[in-house]
């Protein structure tokens, strides 16, 4: 009997274990989505070059930290405001003036951007991994054999307190009410005088901080950055976008949690190589299923 | 037996009734109008006839020559197969496409040659191609836009793109036409040109058209019956002079110009 | 009867005298050994650019997975090419190739081609990266190292004959009814329903199609290359062949053609500077979509441009 409960407690603690790491990594992959859904939101773009901010992102961070000696919170908040500004030259530059242009050229030029971002920051870096210099202390807590370290800890407040600021950015101020108001109906927006322009560029803005904090916390989590990093964490930000239902805020922090729960049990149980299998076919499956994602509108084209 | 017979037809959104319980029948040969004011539902109504959206509830069946089809949830492909073509309210041309391609898309289903035939151009891919080319020519002749053939459809005038939804309606060689506001924004002359075309489908090709119409002066003078709708449900049916006079058909249309 | 007409007689002779000059300048080595690669490259993303094309720019359902189905094409030609060292091996490879993509091609087609503009472009990512991790984790395949030693029986005839092949087959598609459909479904889905369309059988077909080529495109490129692992298949290639064919005009075969070759060249001169290549790519595909993005040609062909107000005569 003893013997059958320490295995049980065993793999509880197992499975514990994968589901704080699964927290961490998907608080992450939350921050990264919240771009991915407030931009398709309010332009209707799967925005490729996101995933590639949040790269520049964690280049920002490191190379403040390297360079100038920063501590983590100074790191978090320069690099928020480079990719800021990032985001919203990006959009003046090449997705404004496609405003009017059909779906798919819009977003080829995502595309484009992307690995402009990508093959230019390689460029200049080199293609090689840097390891991330440690900002945080090493210090581990242990709850039986379940681990958690301080990155993690750092991972999990920030993310919480960027997305109690972001409620409250998007449901309290007059720049919240005009987002919301832009993403619902762009034209009427317009007509009731709000700055549709300003609305998206300010949309921009937040989503690429957001993501560059999602850098700097990635940095210090896996300690290696590279160009093309933004990739996949890109495409599964997306992922989560599209689950948690593709416009919906709250929806993206559920659906980066559970993207980033999933992938650390398919790794823990399963075959860490099958990883990324996993989280596209959970989206094919969510895209056939119920592609309104769990908190998302239905829409349909009017005939 | 009528040739379309729709019955306690259905349709809600969540918790909105867009169509209820609605009753139909044309007969072959017959040109009916559905009428009544915005948002009556009409198009929803079309809709749910051509399987654009399908019903929650209720039938739809058509007769052809004594061959009955229950269409209530088919989808519009099928709708067309068995033989109802549509116009829609804001032209849906093959805009980028020259004339003639749209008429040939609409013969599609007309074409008898297989994918290997296509892949490497047999005979037989000769031949029907140059009877496809041969009928929709003939087809824009008897409309009168042969001229046009190879122009884009987009930069067809207003009133001939409207003109060319119809023609590409035809060609699916349909025996029920349903035109979705055909006169919606046409100036004077334009609309007697539709008058025109409208009698003609019906003298010359022998179809059953059913219309929905804002435009009431061009129902009353073209239709032989009308239906109106209202808030979902038909109100009432009948011949022009009877609804003009309808209680009910006033109420619903007042604030609105009759 | 038909078949031999002055249009199809026309064609067949510039076929064959492509062919001809160009072996000419191989055999007498004015093409030195150096550029056979960049002309099978071409002949390769020629094959790859035309069948995205009947996805993507005839068909409008945007797929970013093409070299998922290429990598179908380029392991099963290998595998049997490999346990059947003869021609007749190198050509059962290719079809065998060309079938498996069209397979798989329809079984992912039935379920995501439902799906509308980005999300069937993101579903279609998701696919063909599911088709790498399998390959990477397949024991036949070996894994991440690839398979190494496949014989070469490419060369440059079977390139051109399989190229010459795809372009005229996917361009008698386009022109045929079929074909038609497939393009009204990129110009109005819901038109192209209300006119008889069952367009979920002809985006699958077009999809099938498109697969089965990228397919043989696979089988020649490992054929050529001696060695594939699944590293050569990810997104990166699926979004090099689109950018031939955004650049060629979506919707114009012979667009596909001429981008094919002339990011080719591009490349070539850049092979100094390799770094640099990527970032011109993708310079080259935002300055296409800000100022001409309906390509080089648009959906217009090179021989429209010949054509003075001719009669078109279906020949």
């Amino acid at each position: 009997m003893l013997f059958i409960a320490t295995e049980g407690g065993a793999a509880l603690e197992q499975f514990m274990q994968q589901i704080v790491n699964g927290i961490s990594l998907g608080s992450i992959y939350a921050l990264v989505a919240l771009g991915y859904t407030m931009v398709y939101g309010i332009i209707k773009l799967i925005n490729f070059a996101h995933g590639d901010v949040y790269m520049v992102g964690a280049y920002v961070g490191f190379a403040v930290t390297t360079y100038t000696g920063l501590g983590f919170i100074p790191a978090l908040i320069i690099s928020m405001v480079v990719c800021a500004v990032l985001g919203m030259s990006i959009e003046k530059i090449a997705y404004k003036p496609l405003r009017n242009s059909t779906r798919i050229a819009v977003l080829i030029t995502a595309i484009g951007v992307s690995l402009l971002l990508e093959y230019t920051m390689m460029y200049f870096v080199g293609p090689e991994v840097r390891s991330y210099p440690r900002l945080l202390s090493q210090k581990v807590f242990r709850f039986g054999s379940v681990i958690i370290n301080m990155q993690q800890i750092y991972i999990v407040i920030t993310t919480i307190i960027l997305m109690i600021v972001l409620q409250y950015v998007v449901n309290k101020t007059k720049v919240g009410k005009a987002m919301r108001a832009v993403s619902a109906d762009k034209d009427a927006a317009q007509l009731m005088g709000i700055k549709v322009d300003n609305t998206i560029s300010f949309t921009f803005a937040i989503g690429s901080a957001l993501a560059g904090a999602g850098g700097v916390l990635v940095g210090i989590y896996y300690n290696s950055i590279d160009p093309l990093m933004g990739m996949m964490p890109g495409l599964k930000a997306f992922v989560a976008a599209v689950f948690g239902g593709i416009g919906s805020i709250p929806g993206a922090m559920i659906g980066g949690l559970s993207i980033g729960m999933l992938e650390t049990l398919v790794s823990g149980y399963g075959n860490s190589m099958y990883r990324d299998a996993a989280v596209f076919a959970f989206l094919i499956l969510i895209l056939i299923l119920k592609p309104s994602g769990l908190l998302g509108k239905d829409t349909k084209e009017k005939v | 037996m009528s040739l379309l017979t729709v019955e306690k037809l259905t349709k809600s959104f969540g918790g909105l009734t867009a169509v209820s319980n609605a009753n139909m029948h044309i007969d072959k040969g017959e040109l009916v109008g559905l009428i009544g004011p915005n948002g009556a539902g009409k198009t929803t109504f079309f809709n749910l006839l051509t399987g654009v959206y399908e019903p929650t509830s209720g039938s739809i069946k058509l007769d052809i020559d004594g061959e009955q089809t229950e269409i209530a949830g088919f989808k519009p492909n099928n709708v067309t197969k068995v033989g109802l073509a549509r116009t829609f309210q804001n032209i849906r041309l093959f805009k980028d496409l020259s004339v003639l391609d749209n008429i040939r898309i609409a013969m599609h289903q007309n074409i008898d040659y297989r994918l290997p035939s296509a892949l490497f151009r047999s005979n037989k891919y000769y031949e029907e191609e140059e009877r496809l080319r041969k009928e929709a020519e003939e087809l824009l002749d008897i409309f009168d836009l042969s001229h046009k053939k190879d122009e884009m459809a987009k930069n067809l005038p207003y009133g001939e793109q409207r003109h060319l939804e119809i023609v590409r309606a035809m060609a699916t060689k349909p025996v029920l036409l349903l035109l979705d506001e055909p006169a919606a924004g046409m100036n004077p002359n334009e609309t007697v040109h539709l008058t025109k075309t409208i009698a003609k489908i019906r003298d010359e090709f022998d179809l059953t058209v059913l219309l929905i119409e804002h435009d009431m002066s061009l129902v009353m003078k073209i239709c032989e019956r009308v239906y109106v709708l209202d808030y979902g449900t038909m109100i009432a049916s009948g011949k022009p002079e009877e609804i003009k006079n309808n209680k009910r058909v006033i109420e619903a249309y007042l604030g609105e110009d009759v | 009867m038909k078949v031999l007409n002055k249009k199809n007689i026309f064609t067949l002779i510039i076929i064959i005298a492509i062919y001809a000059l160009v072996q000419l300048l191989l055999t007498t080595g004015t093409i030195s050994s150096f550029y056979e690669i960049t002309i099978a490259t071409i002949c390769i993303n020629i094959i790859l650019a035309v069948s995205l094309n009947l996805v993507t720019g005839f068909t409008g359902q945007f797929s970013l997975g093409h070299a998922g189905f290429m990598s179908i094409g380029a392991y099963a030609g290998a595998l049997i090419n490999m346990s059947m060292k003869s021609t007749s091996g190198f050509l059962a490879g290719i079809l065998i190739g060309a079938i498996a993509a069209a397979i798989i091609g329809v079984l992912i087609g039935i379920p995501t081609l439902r799906l509308k503009g980005d999300y069937l472009a993101i579903a279609t990512l998701g696919m063909a990266e599911i088709i790498r991790v399998v390959f990477l984790n397949m024991e036949i395949t070996n894994g991440a190292a690839g398979l190494n030693g496949i014989p070469r029986f490419t060369n440059w005839t079977w390139l051109y004959l399989f190229t010459a092949l795809t372009i005229v087959l996917i361009n008698n598609f386009v022109r045929s009814s079929q074909g038609r459909a497939c393009i009204s479904i990129r110009e109005d889905e819901i038109a192209a329903e209300s006119m008889g369309i069952n367009t979920t059988k002809y985006k699958v077909m077009a999809f099938a199609i498109g697969a089965a080529f990228a397919g043989v495109a696979g089988a020649l490129y490992s054929s050529y290359f001696y060695f594939i692992n699944p590293t050569m298949f990810g997104f990166q290639k699926s979004i090099d062949i689109l950018v031939i064919v955004v650049f060629g005009g979506l919707g114009s075969i012979t667009g596909s053609v001429i981008a094919a070759v002339l990011l080719a060249v591009i490349t070539t001169m850049l092979q100094s500077f390799s770094s640099l290549r990527m970032i011109i790519y993708a310079l080259l595909l935002v300055i296409i979509m800000l100022f001409r993005p309906q390509g080089l040609l648009g959906t217009k062909e090179v021989t429209d441009l010949f054509k003075f107000r001719r009669n078109e005569k279906v020949e």
